[in-house]
């Protein structure tokens, strides 16, 4: 058999989604953002909404996600992404609009704005990559580092009489009645991505149908932050992260 | 003519921002200036324009509420106080980096800190100079009037979109909390979304057609050169501001020999001073800038020849009194009177003061 007779459109089982621009990612080898990055630009092409699809980033490693997904963006200051997608949300019913936020983004310095565009039941979806770790900056301590754990500004390891707790933050936004769905999901095999794009999915879907605020957080690792080789942080999460922050459902209605 | 109504200074900030087919309003409340936020709640205009009217969490996300709704090329707003305006100064460096058109109101009260509700123009700095970080300029008009409340709030939104900077209105809680009579203007429609794509659709975030890629609007340039390119177009556009952009009022200047520069409420109790003054044979006039970016340079440098003497009025400890000795450039004194905590001097007050001077 000839190599053309094999490639032809009908035994295609796999393609990149023309959603990803042809950009060469800046992202560390083994990091999460890429694949989530590859999960909601499928989504926004099987939707068949990239024209209608306005995307928030934030302000750390994913401030560059409008490098790599061809559709309208926003570059948000610090923490401030729901405040944007609040007034672009409002002001343009018609379109779907998401934020893209890391731990340090949306559970320390934007708090505040997470919370109240949740608690409206702003009509947005929300992205919260959580690696326990400011990756940008140079891998200092995030509201979600676990206890015990080594960053720059904790290098005896997070204790909590001198840092603090880590922040379940969105087991808080699970109680806000202006959520519809809130879940935790992660990426780090063929399974669990496949779970996590169909969250991203339905948060869109969601969107579309005004239930109110959609919340998906993927737990994520960094393994440049960590200083662990691809394969040991993806270990490392699923023994460490996982008992911690457990996956699943917490809100969908 | 059209009917004259009479509202607070802060109710015209709500009713022009409906008038002129304003597309959104984010704001938080604070003293002097809540009134504006109220208005608009009372007169419901989502109902009728269509108008986004939005109650934030903090004056942080009001900004930043205004940046989402400025990204999509709408005509948004917020208005606030000093306190309630440092907050926001983030927010407005973004917008000017990011090239995005917006309208604030400051009603400024006394400070610094949490200060006094009362009156003031201490945010003059703040406000002409930057405010936030970097090196950027906003287009600033400082209204004397209930009816330069109504007027200002189109015009601001006019030059923002010509300029695409960001746009204050730099009022007082004096400006804000007097009533007068305000003659309203015919009702411009909101833009709609085709008339949006037409003027916004090469930089904003109105959904990605197959004509175009995706549009980014962001504020980040890591590559040296292509920051200080940017601060470069930036300031291009400024001086293109301070050329074409300029309003100013003179009062009896034409012979005047010292000359009052008052801006906002000081410049209408300073008209009288020039008035006593002149009954008493002294040959004085005022100029009143209503830009305070671009400031009236070449008007005020041009007066200096005539004049013995300038004094600047301000209610604050001296602020715009140095752009005016710059201009003077010690070809004559330039004098400085003012008062704090909400005090307004009276026109006679200004007066003894300035004679005490010369």
């Amino acid at each position: 058999m000839d190599i053309k007779d094999i490639i032809k459109p009908e035994n295609k089982v796999y393609g990149r989604t023309p959603v990803l621009k042809d950009n060469v990612m800046h992202y560390c080898p083994g990091c999460s953002h890429g694949t989530v990055h590859k999960l909601i630009a499928e989504v926004i092409e099987e939707m068949g909404i990239q024209d209608k699809t306005i995307g928030i980033s934030p302000v750390g490693c994913s401030v560059f996600a409008y490098n790599y997904l061809d559709i309208d963006w926003q570059q948000a200051a610090h923490g401030r992404a729901p405040a944007l997608a609040t007034a672009t949300k409002r002001l343009n019913p018609d379109k779907y609009v998401f934020t893209y936020q890391g731990d340090g983004d949306l559970a320390s310095i934007g708090c505040a704005e997470i919370m109240h565009a949740c608690s409206r039941g702003e009509n947005i979806v929300v992205i919260f990559i959580n690696n326990a770790i400011y990756g940008m900056t140079g891998g200092q301590m995030a509201p979600t580092t676990l206890l015990g754990m080594v960053t720059a500004t904790t290098p005896y390891g997070r204790d909590p009489k001198l840092n603090g707790f880590p922040l379940k933050i969105t087991e808080l936004i699970a109680q806000l009645e202006g959520t519809c769905y809130v879940t935790r999901q992660s990426v780090q095999n063929p399974a669990s991505a496949r779970k996590a794009k169909k969250a991203i999915r339905k948060a869109f879907e969601n969107s579309a149908m005004g239930k109110g605020t959609s919340f998906v957080e993927i737990v994520a690792t960094c393994n440049s932050g960590w200083k662990m080789s691809p394969v040991k942080a993806n270990k490392w999460m699923e023994e460490n992260m996982f008992p911690f922050y457990p996956l699943g459902d917490m809100k969908d209605r | 003519m059209a009917e004259k109504i009479l509202i607070k200074g802060n109710e015209a900030i709500a009713i022009a921002a409906i008038h002129c087919g304003c597309d959104g309003y984010f704001g938080y409340p604070i003293t002097p200036q809540s009134e504006v936020m109220e208005t608009l709640m009372k007169e419901k205009p989502w109902e009728t324009t269509g108008m986004v009217v939005l109650q934030a969490e903090s004056e942080t996300s009001s900004i930043n509420m205004v940046y989402g709704g400025a990204c999509c090329g709408k005509k948004v707003m917020t208005s606030s106080s000093s306190p309630g305006v440092s907050l926001m100064a983030e927010g407005l460096s973004y917008m000017a980096g990011a090239e995005l058109p917006c309208l604030v109101v400051n009603v400024m009260r006394g400070g610094p800190g949490l200060g006094t509700i009362q009156p003031s123009q201490g945010d003059y700095f703040q406000t002409v100079k930057g405010g936030g970080h970097g090196d950027y300029k906003m287009y600033v008009l400082a209204p004397a009037s209930g009816q330069d409340m109504y007027d200002f709030v189109d015009k601001a939104f006019e030059v923002a979109f010509k300029y695409r900077v960001p746009a204050m209105i730099l009022a007082d809680g004096v400006i804000g909390q007097m009533m007068e009579k305000v003659e309203f203007r015919p009702m411009k429609p909101r833009r709609t979304e085709e008339e949006v794509k037409a003027l916004c659709d090469s930089w904003a975030t109105v959904g990605k057609g197959a004509h175009r890629g995706g549009n980014t609007i962001t504020s980040l340039a890591l590559d040296p050169e292509v920051q200080e390119r940017h601060n470069i177009h930036l300031q291009a556009k400024y001086a293109k501001m301070e050329e074409n952009e300029v309003l100013y009022e003179t009062y009896r200047t034409e012979d005047a020999e010292h000359l009052i520069v008052a801006f906002g409420c000081m410049s209408r109790i300073c008209q009288n001073t020039v008035d006593e003054a002149r009954e008493k044979g002294i040959k004085m006039g005022l100029i009143r800038p209503i830009t305070l970016f671009p400031f009236p340079k070449k008007e005020i440098d041009a007066l200096v020849p005539q004049l013995k003497s300038i004094m600047s009025v301000e209610l604050n400890t001296g602020q715009m009194v140095e752009d005016v000795r710059q201009i003077a450039n010690g070809r004559v004194p330039v004098y400085f009177y003012g008062r704090q905590g909400g005090i307004i001097p009276s026109p006679e007050e200004v007066l003894e003061a300035y004679m005490k001077q010369i």
